[in-house]
């Protein structure tokens, strides 16, 4: 019983507590670049989902076998064998949405999260717990985005889902499916999950840069004290 | 020709913009423009990496297509460009040290950012020639620089601001880079103005 209790508590902590986008600030370029329809979010999330657990599950079990010195390389080999799976499959049976996703399909390679999760969970514990890991993961991520594509495609478009909504349709606030709404639907999301998080005493979300970057340990950036933690940002810039 | 390459190198710079229109490099973009130098730093070594995995993947691009295994692309560019980066750094370290300490604690940073691999893939689906990719490269770090740098700008401005509490920190950062991409919004088609 207590197995089953850790194990659900791993699968709906990535979609509330640890979203990966809106709490741990994660994966920011494909939430801005595919919510312009809830189509293509939801497509988008679906395909990275499906990356996540299976790279999730072939990481941590390899994670005896890989040298802890070239992981990252490593990683970086079975996620995108993955990617290029699900970029075939896409390519296969649903063409529309690989011409929706475009480049953004491929790209699913240095999506951050998928990294992120197999640097942070999946190379140190058990397969089950992994793929289940993943998948909240994945559904947390897909949530955010559909959250997101419903917002902007609603007031940019005067759709849902390719459905044409009466009155709104007639003329729709076209910003919000540019690139400028993207940034400030995602702006003003962050602000209102911020003060629900402030609301229940739990820390504001804030870019985490180096923390949640999967070169921390080797970065020197990190190391040299360059970029400083997100709490002292006065820290002098020793680069030049 | 020379026309052409002018205009794909606007279209990069300035309407297709990789940060503001396309969302490529968003990591960096935010994480990295707190100040001007080290945003500086950052799109130098971006734009040279960009333009060194660019030259270095065409040829292996080619290869790949005359075996017939261009379905390999995503995970030899991915190796390429990490490979290289990390190649780059101990060549730098070792015979340049004055390029090394302004631009190599930036380079591993790079590897697993989605500008460099996105307009490599870019360019293979453009089916661009060498020189076309070339320029859409350089001229897409420059988009990246411009972008980071007025950013940059923005962001010491934004230091000295009354925000209100719910929008400090990361939301309002969203906002500002809202109203930097609607600025991009007003260069919509004059490329295709200019060179008909």
């Amino acid at each position: 019983m207590a197995e089953k209790k850790s194990l659900f508590k791993e699968f709906s902590k990535g979609i509330v507590i640890e979203n990966p986008v809106l709490r741990l600030v994660l994966g920011t370029c494909p939430t801005l670049a595919t919510t312009t329809s809830v189509q293509s979010a939801l497509g988008m999330g679906l395909a990275a989902s499906i990356v996540l657990v299976c790279s999730n599950i072939v990481i941590s079990a390899l994670r005896k076998v890989i040298p802890s010195k070239v992981r990252i390389p490593a990683y970086i080999v079975v996620i995108a064998s993955f990617v290029t799976v699900v970029q075939m499959l896409v390519k296969a049976f649903t063409p529309e949405l690989d011409e929706q996703l475009g480049v953004y399909l491929p790209l699913i390679v240095v999506n951050c999260i998928i990294l992120g999760r197999a640097e942070a969970f999946a190379g140190k514990n058990p397969v089950l717990a992994s793929a289940v890991d993943g998948l909240g993961m994945g559904v947390g991520f897909t949530a955010a985005l559909f959250l997101m594509s419903s917002v902007r495609e609603i007031l940019g478009a005067g759709s849902f889902y390719g459905i044409s909504i009466p009155l709104l349709s007639n003329n729709p606030m076209l910003i919000f499916i540019l690139p400028p709404g993207g940034f400030f639907v995602f702006g003003l999301l962050m602000a209102v999950v911020n003060r629900l998080a402030e609301s229940r005493g739990k820390p504001r979300a804030e870019l985490r840069g180096c923390e949640a970057c999967p070169m921390n340990g080797t970065c020197k950036l990190h190391n040299e004290g360059t970029i400083a933690p997100p709490q002292e940002t006065k820290g002098e810039v020793s680069a030049s | 020709m020379t026309k052409g390459l002018v205009a794909i190198l606007l279209t990069a710079i300035l309407t297709q913009n990789f940060v503001l229109s396309k969302f490529l490099g968003i990591c960096p973009f935010l994480g990295v423009s707190k100040k001007l130098n080290t945003a500086v730093g950052m799109s130098a070594a971006v734009i040279f990496v960009m333009a060194l995995s660019t030259a270095v993947t065409y040829p292996i691009n080619l290869l790949l297509e005359s075996k017939d295994l261009a379905y390999l692309q995503t995970i030899v560019f991915i190796l390429v460009i990490a490979a290289l980066v990390q190649l780059v750094e101990i060549i730098l370290k070792k015979y340049i040290p004055a390029l090394y300490s302004a631009l190599g604690i930036y380079l591993p940073l790079i590897t697993t950012n989605c500008a460099v691999l996105g307009v490599v893939i870019l360019n293979v689906q453009n089916e661009y020639g060498f020189w076309e990719s070339m320029f859409n490269s350089v001229g897409a770090g420059l988009g990246f620089m411009l972008a980071m740098v007025m950013f940059a700008g923005v962001r010491e401005r934004m230091e000295s601001c009354e925000v209100p509490k719910f929008m400090r920190g990361l939301p309002i950062t969203l906002v500002a880079a809202s109203l930097v991409s609607v600025s991009f919004l007003g260069f919509t088609g004059i490329v295709e103005h200019i060179f008909g």
